[in-house]
């Protein structure tokens, strides 16, 4: 039994390594500053497809991404990795899409695509923080959805049976195919990139990154068809623009600001039982512990 | 992210030396595969780009699962269970992640499911791995015994065994015995062969056998009934699933823990020859001790650097006296020393390997069709090379990285004796460097020749020629006097005419050799790059001239007539 999988896959700026240049004056990212690269729990994500194309033959596994042009870099990564291809989701109107924006364009994407069986994604993008994309691409497309994966247990007749992450302990549970996952950062690392398939998609290009003077090697892309990555348009979709990038995003940015963490604040605790027993409780809640 | 190669700018350097170009067009026969197989190059370009992009992948593979691992296999080490080895734990990540990614049977054609790569960007590999667990490097190199078997194995072998190593199973070479160490020719392990069955069966024991669970073994082995030398041993190879080698226990070592060190017993082991019989000892395990003493080459120079990067970022971190350690004269001579002999020996590492890579391809090619007379001179002049390279590269960085250990530990002061410190598993891996694969003694025996007919001389007259930048062309005109003082020495070796003062001066004569021409390459890199080599060139011809002037002093001094002072009885 062969699947079809989409995963969901984003080009994000390298927010674990910010210096002091990260943020432009106008408080939106310096994206000069910051290396761009695959959202960590993306990676996570793609690596619960591979080990089920692993598992059953004739699966195969498709990335969506939406992004500029250079976004496509993380469909190439994919493919390293053992992905079959993918599609970046380009065109001026995604632009400066908040998250009901990016879900409507990736579900417009996934119903393009057609029959999938399983679309996963991470459980967040580490630029924005809000984990709300695959719950919502799930309620666009009408699908049940399992949040927080950490491990696919079985698929079986259509059924498939996870273990969620969730605070305090691990829940498992089922859910009927067609299905949107999303998986959490403390699922297995994703495989390294492979040798043999860096050399054989290394020149995979979008034909919005192909150069219009001279692109190299010009005849191996008519001889591979495979090397001309997808790509899709607002009106390849036929999207309703008014639901996509910034006019469709009811989000909006008041301000910004730096904030400088002080440890202005002290408290001074006895070693007594009840300063303890306070101490567990305000740890206990704030999660620090627990 | 942390890189193991990207990191390394001297790394990629060396992958781009202009010698490339040549060993790429044989290595890849005008490029013929490109028909067949997506991931082959087009060109030279492309080649060197994949190369490039392959050893990123290992440098984030050894950065992200093979470093973060080490201290655990360290600790845990292998488990000998019911004859089998179990490794440490973390050494299966790092094994999964490494074939999963594809690199192993990086040598091999495609056609068998390799890589077809070249030996050099393979040996860097092996550098890079080793920089990060040096236990391991073992497990995973011992893939380049494969090479032998392609090298000697007939068609039906290749088909058979070639695809089984690219698809990730390890390999091991049974040489050494009890009583065979140094002296292979002793070896007793018995072959017979078995008239019913239609196969060798093997009988004995194997000692310090690394990875000796391997599934593919190649056994040094003796067929030839009544013989005592090396005459009467062949080579086979073993396939585990044919059973009847079990592991009788695994050595308790100082360092190199990860990797498995075993006692062998052969029960009747099913096997089968590999070339001809009675060429086992002095053809095809020189062949494979070759390619072996490189990969040792590689581990040392992986571990010089490992041991380079720890010295130099505590040095940079510790304070004392009110300023960090490194600003201190006595601690970054240390430290200019290390990156030095680091420099030089990496670049005499892949000098060999480069030199090697060009005829082991047109003895490749020489398979397939008549080489054309200058082809054949080509390959004569390189083996040449590559065979007096070897045991310095292998002797000298094997020393090299004891001795950036030991500096290693002293920058550190006393918390390099703690155990806490990556500096002390630096130190215990280093350690083995110069006794396996033959002892840094037994590499002067090897290249003692090539000092008394003059090609070590010759070769450094050749690199003389060799055009420099005009800041570097002092250091060329103090490695000629250098020179000279190394024929004067070794005339004085030669006309005493007596074989024991020979052997007495041979570690001094080799080691005047060997660093003299690392001092010629490290120039010839340092006018590719000043940047990145000046300093060290330069540091390197001071410590050479002195090193030089020792042993010749050394030499001199002595005659067959005074040498009885070194007798010990």
């Amino acid at each position: 039994m062969g699947l079809k999988i989409v995963v969901l896959a984003k080009q994000v700026p390298d927010t674990r390594n910010v210096g002091p240049d990260a943020m432009t004056a106008e408080g939106t990212i310096n994206r000069a500053a910051l290396p761009a690269i695959y959202n960590p729990e993306d990676l996570n994500a793609l690596e619960q497809a591979l080990r089920l194309k692993d598992k059953f033959p004739g699966t195969t596994v498709t990335i969506v991404t939406m992004g500029p042009p250079r976004a496509a870099e993380v469909i190439r990564e994919s493919m390293y990795r053992g992905a079959d291809g993918g599609y970046l989701l380009t065109d001026r109107a995604f632009a400066g899409a908040d998250t009901l924006a990016t879900s409507y364009a990736l579900s417009t994407a996934i119903r393009h695509i057609g029959d999938v069986d399983l679309v996963i994604g991470g459980r967040q993008a580490i630029d924005g923080d809000t984990a709300q994309v695959g719950p919502q691409v799930a309620e666009k497309l009408g699908l049940n959805q399992i949040t927080y994966v950490e491990e696919i247990l079985a698929l079986e007749d259509g059924l498939l049976t996870a273990k969620r992450h969730i605070d305090g302990g691990v829940e498992t549970v089922q859910a009927p195919l067609p299905l949107v996952l999303t998986v959490n950062g403390s699922a297995a690392p994703c495989r390294p990139r492979n040798a043999k398939l860096v050399m054989k998609y290394k020149r995979c290009l979008a034909p919005l990154e192909k150069p219009a003077d001279g692109l190299a090697y010009a005849e191996e892309y008519e001889k591979k068809p495979w090397l001309t990555l997808g790509q899709i348009s607002c009106a390849d979709v036929n999207a309703d623009l008014s639901q996509c990038g910034l006019s469709g995003s009811p989000t909006k940015v008041k301000s910004i600001e730096n904030i400088v963490f002080k440890a202005k604040e002290s408290k001074v605790l006895t070693g007594s039982d009840e300063d303890i027993k306070g101490l567990m409780a305000e740890l206990l809640a704030n999660h620090t512990i627990g | 992210m942390a890189n193991y190669y990207s990191d390394i700018k001297e790394l990629q350097f060396e992958l781009n030396h202009p010698l490339m170009e040549r060993i790429v067009e044989l290595k890849e026969r005008n490029f013929r595969d490109k028909e067949t197989f997506d991931e082959a190059p087009l060109d030279y370009p492309d080649a060197m780009d994949s190369y490039d992009k392959v050893l990123d992948i290992v440098g984030d593979i050894t950065a992200n699962v093979i470093k973060p691992n080490s201290e655990g296999v360290d600790a845990e080490g292998p488990h000998c269970e019911n004859g089998r080895v179990r490794y440490a734990s973390g050494t299966y990540d790092n094994l999964n992640a490494m074939v999963g990614a594809g690199m192993n049977g990086m040598t091999m054609p495609r056609r068998f499911g390799g890589l077809n790569f070249p030996i050099t960007p393979y040996t860097m590999c092996a550098e890079i791995v080793a920089a990060a667990d040096a236990g391991f490097s073992n497990i995973w190199s011992l893939q380049d015994c494969i090479e032998t078997l392609y090298e000697f194995g007939n068609e039906d072998q290749h088909s058979r065994f070639i695809p089984r190593i690219c698809q990730g199973e390890t390999m091991s070479m049974d040489l050494t015995e009890p009583d065979a160490g140094s002296d292979l020719q002793s070896v007793m392990l018995k072959a017979t062969y078995d008239e019913a069955e239609g196969c060798w069966r093997l009988n004995g024991c194997k000692r310090f056998i690394t990875n000796g669970d391997a599934q593919l073994h190649l056994v040094l082995a003796r067929s030839e009934e009544g013989t005592t030398d090396g005459r009467g041993l062949s080579m086979f190879i073993y396939d585990k699933n044919d059973g009847g080698v079990d592991v009788r226990r695994i050595e308790n070592k100082l360092g190199i823990h990860g990797s498995p060190t075993c006692e062998l017993v052969y029960k009747n082991a099913k096997a089968e020859l590999c070339g001809d019989r009675k060429l086992g000892l002095i053809k095809y395990v020189m062949a494979l001790m070759n390619g072996a003493r490189l990969g040792i080459a590689a581990q040392s120079v992986g571990l010089s650097q490992a041991a380079y990067n720890e010295a130099l970022a505590y040095a940079r971190d510790r304070k004392q006296f009110g300023k960090e350690i490194i600003n201190f004269p006595a601690v970054s001579d240390m430290l200019s020393l290390m990156k030095a002999k680091l420099d030089a020996g990496r670049a005499l590492l892949y000098q060999t390997s480069r030199y090697v890579d060009i005829y082991k391809a047109l003895e490749d090619i020489a398979r397939e069709r008549k080489l054309e007379a200058e082809e054949r001179q080509e390959l004569k002049k390189f083996s040449k090379l590559a065979d007096s390279l070897t045991p310095l590269a292998k002797g000298m960085n094997s020393e090299y990285c004891n001795q950036n250990a030991y500096d290693c530990i002293q920058v550190h002061g006393g918390s390099g004796f703690m155990m806490e410190y990556f500096c002390q598993q630096i130190y215990r891996d280093a350690r083995i460097t110069s006794i396996y694969e033959g002892t840094t003694q037994l590499q002067v025996v090897a290249a003692i020749r090539y000092v008394t007919n003059g090609a070590y001389l010759a070769l450094m007259r050749d690199y003389e020629a060799v055009p420099v930048a005009p800041e570097f062309a002092s250091l060329i005109e103090r490695a000629k006097a250098m020179a000279d003082k190394f024929e004067a020495a070794t005339t004085h070796v030669k006309d005493a005419a007596n074989a024991e003062f020979h052997d007495l001066c041979a570690r001094h004569l080799y080691e005047m050799a060997a660093s003299i021409i690392m001092l010629h390459l490290l120039t010839q890199n340092a006018t590719r790059c000043p940047e990145m080599f000046a300093k060290s060139a330069r540091v390197y011809a001071n410590y050479v001239e002195a090193e030089v002037m020792k042993h010749y002093t050394w030499v001199m001094n002595l005659t067959p007539e005074t040498m009885e002072d070194y007798k010990q009885a």
